[in-house]
């Protein structure tokens, strides 16, 4: 593990320019005669970058993140996320609740290799990280909702992969939590560097979020267009600005799906 | 959306307040919607809503048993009073053959389901995680579990003889199963998402089985072990029926035997009591405990809300 941290140190100017992901052709049938559900996805993720997948249920954005991930294997086409690999979280916290806050973090670092010694401090500073640091000792069962879903980004975090996908873990959130949550990630995504490939169906969210917006077709599914934010300024779920590229692209996703009426 | 232009016009301040405003509404948010820790029932609702109610049921069943007994539907030499079997009771303790037997049955039960716990559970873990294994020997295991143990006992005599072996293999036979399927199911029972989420995080084989499913599969395994008790007590009490004699420890069920010999209701009565009393008391002082704990550490007793 250190050995290949070194490395990439040494290797940082080339990193830089170097996606860190990148997809080309991707194809994805689950039945050999079936419909692709996946098709020529070609996609360059540069590194720290912020990309939103966007795209009506069904489209296989899920698949496409569960190909990134590793366990699910694409059927064509070539995908490559780094050799340390990418982080996932789900949309359900999936916390262990036989185990506190805390220990379900420790578990994510042992499960890594991370020696006993420094589980414990490095647990609290990623409790820090996603602010509960208080919580530690809680069970799962004894936090809210919001709270369960950043124990599962400090456990995604706690991966250490310098790409995180998420696939829409706040859709379950209230409007408030979730807003929060836009606060805490972004803060978390500039504090950590970290490579985000966030899936959502919701394009305020996406705006909100991404520094790229991708929009996928359904039936098969592909990027069919794309927009690049403006991350400069302050970007609140109800600014103007946010609301008029948001209505900009839930018309091109209102076009899309109707293709499927007929 | 009032709540959404509070926050916005938060936003029009300078970053450093955006930030406290965000940490308060978090902190705000996190202990609304966090229980409230419920402290722990006190004494007198303990005793109302615990202690009180069965003793009342145990109450009105002596009662009706004294209430059989003035019937006169039997001649009292074959069905003692409350009265006598009291009476009997105190002089078991008295020449202390109650805690001589008692402590005979109760170590025999123990070892044997200390001894039925070590192997059933590698063998569910192995029988679950190989699927053949799963295929072939699962169904012959919910087999073992309904062919009543005793059914085992002439078996027993005829390898074993009169001796605690053929005891131990009474007991082994009744709860290995029970304990072996309460795993089983609890495996079942693990949700898909938390292997997931084991994959994901990088759990090899053995850490899966390790960390994720033997946890997650606790509350199943528990319930297995806690009929496994009941099964191997069950099991044991009608081997002592009826392996008596020889050099033999004497326990509960060879007491029972005896009552029966001298015909002595109010001995057998004794008997089965105190079998019903050890059973109940071990369920109490530790299944009850030990399931309690398991449930409410996960949120999964009534008393937790959420």
């Amino acid at each position: 593990m250190s050995v290949d941290r070194e490395v990439s140190v040494d290797s940082a100017s080339e990193r830089r320019t170097a996606p860190a992901v990148r997809l080309s052709g991707v194809g994805k049938r689950f039945t050999t005669d079936g419909a692709p559900v996946l098709d020529g996805i070609d996609l360059a993720i540069a590194p720290g970058e912020f990309v939103c997948l966007l795209g009506a249920s069904g489209c296989g954005k899920s698949t496409l993140l569960s190909i990134m991930a590793g366990p699910e294997p694409a059927t064509s086409g070539s995908v490559d996320v780094g050799r340390e690999g990418a982080a996932l979280m789900f949309q359900e916290p999936a916390l262990f609740p036989w185990l506190t806050a805390g220990a379900n973090i420790e578990l994510a670092l042992r499960l890594r290799g991370v020696p006993a010694s420094g589980r414990r401090a490095r647990a609290g500073e990623l409790l820090d990280l996603v602010r509960l640091g208080g919580a530690g000792d809680k069970r799962v069962h004894e936090l809210s909702g919001g709270m369960r879903q950043r124990v599962a980004l400090a456990r995604s975090l706690a991966q250490e992969r310098p790409v995180l996908l998420m696939d829409e873990p706040f859709a379950a959130l209230d409007a408030i939590t979730r807003d929060l949550l836009h606060d805490e990630l972004e803060r978390i995504w500039r504090e950590t560097g970290r490579t985000i490939v966030f899936v959502t169906h919701n394009v305020r969210e996406a705006v909100r979020l991404g520094e790229r917006v991708l929009l996928m077709s359904s039936r098969p599914g592909r990027i069919v267009r794309e927009w690049r934010v403006d991350t400069s300024g302050q970007r609140r779920i109800g600014a103007p600005e946010v609301a008029a590229l948001a209505d900009e692209i839930t018309n091109d996703l209102r076009t899309e799906i109707r293709r499927h009426a007929a | 959306m009032p709540p959404e232009t509070s926050i916005g016009t938060a936003a029009a301040t300078t970053g450093a307040t955006t930030r406290d405003d965000a940490r308060d509404l978090e902190s705000g948010l996190d202990a609304l919607q966090t229980d409230r820790t419920l402290g722990p029932r006190t004494w007198s609702d303990r005793l109302r809503w615990s202690v009180l109610p069965p003793m009342l049921a145990v109450l009105v069943l002596v009662a009706l048993w004294q209430l059989v007994v003035w019937s006169g539907v039997r001649p009292s030499y074959t069905l003692a009073s409350p009265q006598d079997v009291w009476t009997t009771l105190r002089s078991l303790f008295a020449d202390h053959t109650a805690l001589t037997a008692i402590a005979t049955s109760v170590e025999r039960g123990v070892i044997g389901f200390v001894v039925a716990v070590l192997i059933a559970t590698p063998l569910a873990v192995l029988i679950s995680r190989v699927r053949l294994l799963r295929a072939s020997v699962g169904p012959l295991i919910t087999g073992l579990q309904v062919l009543p143990s005793v059914a085992w006992v002439p078996a027993a005599i005829l390898w074993f003889g009169v001796s605690d072996a053929t005891m131990y293999f009474v007991i082994l036979l009744g709860a290995v199963p029970s304990i072996i399927n309460g795993l089983l199911s609890g495996v079942d029972q693990v949700p898909p998402l938390f292997r997931r989420v084991g994959t994901v995080l990088g759990a090899g084989r053995w850490q899966m089985v390790r960390h994720v499913i033997l946890p997650a599969a606790m509350p199943g395994y528990v319930a297995g072990l806690r009929q496994g008790w009941a099964f191997s007590w069950r099991s044991l009490m009608a081997a002592e029926l009826i392996v008596v004699g020889g050099r033999l420890g004497f326990g509960l069920g060879a007491l029972l035997d005896q009552g029966r010999q001298l015909s002595d209701t109010s001995v057998v009565i004794a008997a089965i009591l105190l079998i019903l009393v050890v059973g109940i008391a071990v369920e109490l002082l530790f299944f009850a405990p030990l399931e309690r704990r398991i449930l409410r550490s996960r949120g999964l007793a009534a008393d937790t809300t959420r």
